[in-house]
């Protein structure tokens, strides 16, 4: 570490000065909305993109390697800057597919804010050094998502996702906040550094609180990641929710969730791994069973993509399963593939609108490689990618996952996990099937916002051709699984 | 250069397809169907070249090309070719022009997305024999299932859909078995090359190679098809349109016996061995169960479907003889069923296209209208059956004797098998080309046209060269094969 942890120096300020712009940006957004009430959606969407594309950049010129700042709370590294990039990118893929929707809702100026103060917490969570940043990050981001979940207020369903994606989050918290007094209360401290120390020498021998902690803050995460069994939400939440919203959901949530869990995981508890290994399995196996079966009978699109969602999470924590450097870089591969793939199939699900109303159910999708070609063969993609078949990106994010869980002498996690990603392969291609083998329902509308276009057009490109240029997000990741499990 | 470009072309000609031919009407499918036959035969003939330039003195790997691509994991973009996929990579490249001939008016429905699937398919196909990074291998081996998933679902028959499924679901969760065993060998050996793991695999201990062999069996045994994980195959094949069956009898199956001889047998010797028997039982009971089944048929291409079934039978009973003739005889009896059943299939597609019917029954006396194709379709049945001087009975030869060496049992009774083939082969011969013309439809049906009669022509030639005159063939495998063997000594 480069200073000392008790100062709060100046340069702490700059290694935070993506958050810091981006917390003000908002502000100052909110402060000319309010004054101006700019209903033209089109400048919002390009001042949102704008708002992100400077904070990537600079994130680039802020990060001046491993720090430790503000009082050891926060820490920017090579993992913490490839995550953060990773969510800008979530969360400008989301604004450009909520462009159309946004227009018709009428509040686009919230929407974007929200988003922005969501991301901002993300952000934050990722930068973790410390339980207590921790929480707060969490919730900074979680409360702007129980009112994104809400969004549409007019909507039952909406509301209705809203509530209980709060009341469910509350208690997820609740028990996180628990966890982290017990491991406070039996460690005495929330520093992530210290606590790595003090487990380090504890080795085996650590207090039984400190277990208990550990295993109510997991619970916690999994509720965040939508892991079974504590995925109940997932599914009513990621229907109820507009779809753009889900969008946001199904990515830059997930990303942070689960850069945050590694980070934990590798740093603060990593001397635990024996005690925290078998609960990670555990919650894996059941998310990949739960993801692959409980989808088969889905009817509704957005509903058949959480189970889904569940299924990946599943294998994400594999790759946390292995508990080694390799498997911190399939879990940020895994997220890295997973962020276009789902974005695309809910732009594609935003695709879904017959006489202006957005239809969402599987059925509504009959024929459609003959009513819309192009739209059929881009849903197509990412089915096929996400049930994981070469050469989509897809097939490569669960190759490094299965690769990190066979190194780590793991391999029946391994065999488990292809045996469910081949179930749950029933399923997407079932939706290929519909589009293109059955007789064509009513077409869609054929007008669709060109933001929402270019979306998913880059998602799709990604998703195709990830494998002729794979070795950028290699490299990267490589560097942050290094960073974090140095 | 030469095997990438092999692997590309067919992608750029789909490329030009969907770029260049607009919308959905006549003149845009024609521009498809000229693209994508132009395509194949620049492929086929590039293809010739590598036989050309083949050396077959040697059994290293030639028209190698190795770049980095998966930085710090050692996955290569690594390519080459030996006396075994040589033949394989050339009887794909031939079939497909064919292929596409023979869908030129029997697909009227989309068809530029057909032919871009076929493409796509001959591109991944192409790769599956060239890769020589297990990776690479797994990407193409997988990958051919979308192209062919959509291929039978959107122009198959009635019950596509149910054997679209079932195709899919079959193979991917065989491959993925596969996927766990490579990985496997890649974090004991740290290497994805193939030519490295062949040297360096054989040193597992032998629990070891048992469990990584029957990962890869769940894998080859479904592609092959053997019994019982055959079951797949008669629905595709009865519900594929023609194209698609030839493909999938002529080469898909091929890539099943050969991941065998690329994987299993040189890395796994040991697990081989022991799981010889197993084999052997399984391609027994799949030529005698599967001929006695072909029998009871009362669609044609279900009974050539099942004879399918059977003569990879002799193929697997072959590769595990881990004798020359064996070994050499299977992989010319790949050939020899690429041909013979693909040509079968191209059969049933000519009178299909007539009479739109595959029921045997509706036939009978068919000689009476269509001579031509009476007298190219008995001679395929002959050499389904494996008359000599047709490529059939040398592949079915080679392996008899080859299986004598190893196991008079298995050899007996594959050798009933061959009686059954030429007994159902013949019959279904009979009741459609032969007799009385009992229903009128069969009159009004025209002779074979002269696009008919091109896709025929070549196919015939080969399977009388490789009948007579098979000695390019052997000298070309002869290295490989010969190592091979050595290899898989205990």
């Amino acid at each position: 570490m480069t200073q000392a942890m008790g100062d709060i120096h100046l340069s702490s300020y700059t290694a935070l000065m993506p958050e810091l712009y981006l917390g003000t940006a908002a502000l100052i957004l909110l402060l000319y909305c309010v004054y101006n009430n700019p209903r033209a959606n089109g400048a919002l969407l390009f001042l949102g993109l704008l708002v992100l594309g400077i904070a990537a950049i600079l994130i680039h010129h802020a990060f001046g390697g491993t720090r430790l700042v503000m009082n050891g709370m926060f820490i920017t590294d090579s993992f913490s800057v490839l995550v953060k990039y990773l969510l800008l990118l979530a969360g400008a893929l989301a604004l450009l597919l909520s462009a159309g929707w946004l227009k018709e809702e009428g509040r686009p100026f919230e929407f974007v804010l929200l988003m922005l103060l969501s991301l901002l917490g993300m952000m934050l969570m990722v930068s973790a050094a410390d339980l207590l940043a921790l929480y707060l990050a969490l919730e900074m981001s979680s409360l702007a998502l129980y009112v994104l979940a809400s969004f549409a207020r007019d909507d039952a369903k909406s509301s209705e996702a809203g509530l209980k994606y709060f009341v469910l989050g509350a208690l997820a918290s609740g028990m996180l906040l628990f966890g982290i007094s017990l491991v406070y209360g039996f460690a005495g401290t929330t520093s992530f550094q210290s606590l790595s120390e003090l487990f380090t020498t504890a080795g085996a021998a650590v207090s039984r609180g400190v277990i208990v902690g550990l295993i109510l803050i997991l619970i916690g995460f999994c509720f965040k990641v939508s892991a079974a069994p504590f995925h109940m939400w997932t599914p009513d939440v990621y229907e109820g929710a507009p779809t753009p919203v889900t969008a946001f959901f199904a990515t830059a949530p997930k990303l942070a969730a689960f850069a945050l869990l590694a980070r934990l995981l590798s740093q603060p508890f990593g001397a635990l791994a024996g005690q925290w290994q078998q609960v990670i399995i555990f919650v894996s196996v059941a998310s990949m069973i739960v993801g692959a079966l409980a989808a088969i009978m889905q009817t509704n699109i957005k509903r058949l993509l959480a189970y889904s969602s569940i299924g990946h999470a599943g294998f994400m924590l594999m790759g946390l399963a292995a508990a080694n450097t390799a498997g911190v870089q399939a879990l940020l591969i895994y997220l890295g593939v997973y962020i276009f793939m789902s974005a695309g199939a809910f732009g594609c699900v935003l695709l879904m609108r017959r006489h202006g109303q957005y239809v969402e159910e599987i059925k509504d999708l009959s024929g459609l490689a003959q009513t819309n070609p192009l739209g059929a063969l881009v849903f197509a993609i990412f089915m096929f990618s996400m049930a994981g078949i070469p050469p989509l990106a897809g097939f490569f994010g669960k190759l490094y996952v299965i690769w990190a869980a066979v190194g780590a002498g793991l391999a029946w996690l391994a065999v488990i996990g292809v045996i469910t990603s081949v179930i749950s392969g029933f399923y997407y291609i079932k939706i290929v099937k519909i589009m293109y083998f059955d007789e064509p329902a009513q077409p869609f509308d054929a007008a669709s916002p060109l933001p929402l276009r270019v979306a998913i057009a880059i998602s799709a490109a990604v998703t195709l051709l990830f494998f002729t240029v794979p070795t950028p997000l290699i490299t990267q990741t490589k560097m942050a699984a290094e960073a974090l499990l140095k | 250069m030469m095997l990438t470009a092999l692997i590309l072309l067919p992608l750029l000609g789909a490329l030009i397809i969907m770029l260049f031919a607009h919308g959905e009407n006549e003149r845009s499918a024609d521009e498809a169907r000229y693209i994508a036959l132009f395509t194949t035969c620049i492929t086929f003939l590039v293809s010739i070249f590598t036989w050309v330039g083949f050396n077959g003195g040697t059994a290293d790997f030639q028209f190698v090309e190795k770049h980095e691509w998966f930085v710090g994991f050692n996955i290569n973009y690594y390519l080459g070719l030996d006396g075994i996929s040589l033949f394989m990579l050339l009887l794909t490249t031939f079939l497909m022009p064919i292929c596409i001939l023979c869908s030129w008016e029997s697909i009227q429905t989309r068809v530029r997305a057909f032919m871009v699937s076929f493409l796509l398919l001959e591109s991944m196909v192409i790769g599956v024999f060239c890769a020589l990074d297990a990776v690479m291998f797994y990407l193409f081996f997988e990958g051919m299932l979308i192209p062919m998933y959509l291929i039978i679902g959107i122009w198959g028959g009635k019950q596509r859909i149910y054997a679209a499924y079932k195709f899919f679901l079959y193979t991917f969760a065989g491959s993925v078995l596969f996927l766990v065993a490579i990985l496997y060998l890649y974090f004991t050996f740290g290497t994805m090359s193939i030519p490295d793991l062949m040297k360096l695999a054989p040193q597992l201990a032998l629990p070891v190679q048992q469990w990584l062999f029957l990962a890869m069996l769940a894998s080859f045994a479904v592609k092959v098809p053997m019994w019982p994980v055959h079951t797949w195959l008669p629905d595709a094949h009865v519900q594929a349109p023609t194209a698609g069956s030839v493909i999938l009898a002529g080469i898909l199956l091929k890539m099943g016996a050969y991941g065998f001889l690329r994987f299993s047998l040189p890395m796994l010797p040991g697990a081989s061995h022991y799981f010889a028997p197993l084999i052997f039982s399984l391609s027994v009971i799949a030529v005698i169960y599967t001929s006695l089944v072909a029998l009871m048929q009362q669609d044609m291409k279900k009974l050539i479907a099942y004879s399918s079934v059977a003569h990879m039978g002799f193929v697997t009973i072959g590769i595990f003889t881990f004798n020359m003739q064996g070994i050499e005889g299977a992989i010319i009896q790949m050939i020899s069923h690429g041909l013979v059943s693909g040509a079968l299939f191209l059969c049933v597609g000519v009178v299909y296209d007539r009479l739109h019917t595959r029921e045997i029954v509706r036939y009978g006396g068919v000689v009476n209208v269509m001579p031509k194709y009476a007298a190219i379709f008995m001679f395929f049945t002959l050499a389904a059956v494996g008359l000599p001087s047709t490529s059939g009975f040398v592949g079915e030869f080679l392996v008899l004797l080859g299986a004598f060496k190893a196991n008079t049992w298995v050899a007996f009774l594959a050798t009933s098998g061959v009686v059954l083939g030429a007994a159902y082969m013949l019959w279904l011969y009979r009741r459609v080309v032969f007799g009385e013309i009992v229903h009128d439809d069969v009159r009004t049906m025209k002779e074979m046209t002269a696009r008919e009669m091109t896709f025929f022509v070549p196919i015939v030639l080969l399977v009388v060269w490789i009948g007579l005159y098979p000695k390019p063939y052997f000298s070309a495998m002869e290295a490989s094969v010969t190592q091979l063997i050595k290899q898989v000594k205990p």
